[in-house]
């Protein structure tokens, strides 16, 4: 099961890149393209915590740093879906759960991921990384990601709900 | 949410709180480690690799839905972005055509407008050949790099420093390539930096992006010789590389809207208005050696 978990996971970050990448930049709203992979990211953190969540973050967000068209520095969207991965799974963990929660958690781990890629790019130096750039970026791509969620977050979820073991599914002893 | 989670949430907290932490250090001290291999200025990162293999896997995924969704381009018109670009073709319309007028007025507009047409037609020179792609993506605001990637690659002939044009003008260069897609970094882009010419007078001059796609974005051209005055409405081409690599001469890259010079500064600096729409960038030709083996038919310049 565990096996076939990491392969629906592996599928579905794989649609995310290729609807992010080939998709959604024919809808781009000022060039700002939805996070679709950091959608998958935060849904796994929701259904999985934060431990498996920075894995998956960490593999996701390299592969984005690696996929055409990017070239700026490998690692920065890997660093911020980490990021994002562990405190949304930590919110999980520690909240009651809800609709506005998950829109809180989403809005946040947007406004956490696409701040920390900045960000590193300010410490590397990017020129195209101004103030301004970031000012103008961030806000349009927390409203596109909070746009799209009622489309992935659920679906994921759903995915993994099917995936997970019985003994976490229907888990009433405690440790 | 349903209260299955909730109540999973509840009985089955993580038994052990400190093993999540520490695989968060782990992949924190991994990310930085990728970032620091790959932020060598030399160029030889040990990432390239694996960015050339995430490439090949995922290019022709981009291209081939790009494909698919292309048609629906059209559709989302109440977007911003295609409303924006209405507007500024139809002003950028009324100015060519308001310009063109201009042009015609005076007998030294008339020369200039011969030389601007000579230099438009990018193709018709006699040793060059270019590779027709399209553009399949272009790489997303929150990167904060302009990149596009385009549905040729190494076997069309297209490698990395190869100059990418189009109808208007330059574009940009090759990045890198995959078997059947690129990735080129535009001349908008704020790390690029072409080499420029003023038409009239010949001077030399560099010219770096702002990062801005849209029609507002604009070149700013630094001037080696800080005596020359660039005027309003002079013409830009490229100054041209060594071996024609990464950038071959003379092709058209904007005109200058603004001259600005301070005291401080030692060389003027001019805002160019690119020839090329970078937001709306469809068909584009990469400048390929001739005689090399290529699967795609290159167009041959015709006289």
């Amino acid at each position: 099961m565990t096996s076939l978990r990491s392969l629906a996971v592996v599928a579905m970050v794989v649609v995310a890149m290729v609807l992010q990448l080939g998709v959604f930049p024919a809808f781009a709203i000022s060039g700002v393209v939805p996070d679709v992979v950091l959608l998958v990211v935060i849904s796994v953190a929701l259904a999985r915590g934060p431990e498996y969540a920075a894995v998956v973050g960490f593999l996701a967000g390299l592969l984005l740093d690696l996929a055409p068209p990017a070239d700026h520095t490998a690692g920065r969207w890997a660093l911020a879906f980490v990021v994002v991965g562990y405190l949304a799974g930590l919110a999980r963990r520690d909240a009651r759960w809800s609709v506005t929660a998950t829109i809180v958690v989403v809005a946040a781990g947007s406004f956490v991921a696409t701040s920390l890629f900045a960000l590193v790019g300010m410490a590397l130096r990017d020129p195209g990384v101004t103030v301004d750039a970031v000012a103008s970026v961030v806000p349009l791509a927390i409203l596109y990601d909070l746009l799209l969620m009622p489309f992935v977050v659920p679906v994921v979820l759903a995915v993994m709900r099917r995936m997970e073991p019985a003994s976490v599914r229907f888990s009433t002893v405690h440790p | 949410m349903a209260r299955k989670d909730r109540q999973r949430l509840r009985n089955h907290p993580d038994p052990d709180r400190r093993r999540p932490r520490a695989v968060l250090a782990l992949l924190l001290l991994a990310s930085v480690t990728v970032i620091t291999l790959d932020a060598r200025p030399s160029g030889d990162s040990p990432i390239e690799p694996l960015r050339a293999a995430t490439g090949a896997a995922f290019g022709p995924l981009e291209s081939g839905v790009s494909a698919v969704v292309g048609p629906l381009r059209a559709v989302p018109e109440y977007f911003g972005d295609v409303d924006e670009l209405r507007a500024a073709n139809a002003r950028l319309e009324r100015e060519k055509v308001a310009l063109q007028a201009q042009l015609r007025t005076t007998e030294h507009a008339r020369e200039r407008a011969a030389e601007l047409d000579r230099m438009l037609g990018v193709a018709d020179r006699q040793d060059l050949s270019l590779v027709p792609a399209r553009v399949v993506t272009l790489g997303a605001a929150q990167a904060f790099s302009r990149t596009a990637t385009i549905d040729a690659g190494s076997r069309d002939g297209v490698l990395a420093d190869m100059t990418v044009v189009n109808g208007h003008g330059l574009v940009g260069r090759v990045l890198s390539s995959t078997p059947t897609t690129a990735t080129v970094l535009l001349a908008i882009d704020a790390k690029s930096v072409v080499g420029g010419r003023l038409a009239s007078s010949s001077e030399l001059g560099f010219l770096s992006g702002d990062g801005d796609i849209s029609a507002d974005g604009r070149l700013m051209l630094e001037l080696v010789d800080t005596e020359i005055d660039p005027s309003r409405g002079d013409t830009v081409v490229t100054w041209g590389s060594r071996n024609d690599v990464p950038y071959i001469a003379d092709v058209p890259i904007g005109t200058i809207t603004e001259v600005s010079s301070s005291p401080r500064q030692l060389s003027k600096t001019a805002t160019v208005r690119p020839f090329v729409d970078f937001s709306a960038l469809d068909l584009v030709g990469v400048v390929v050696d001739a005689g090399e083996h290529r699967s795609r038919e290159s167009v041959e310049a015709v006289r």
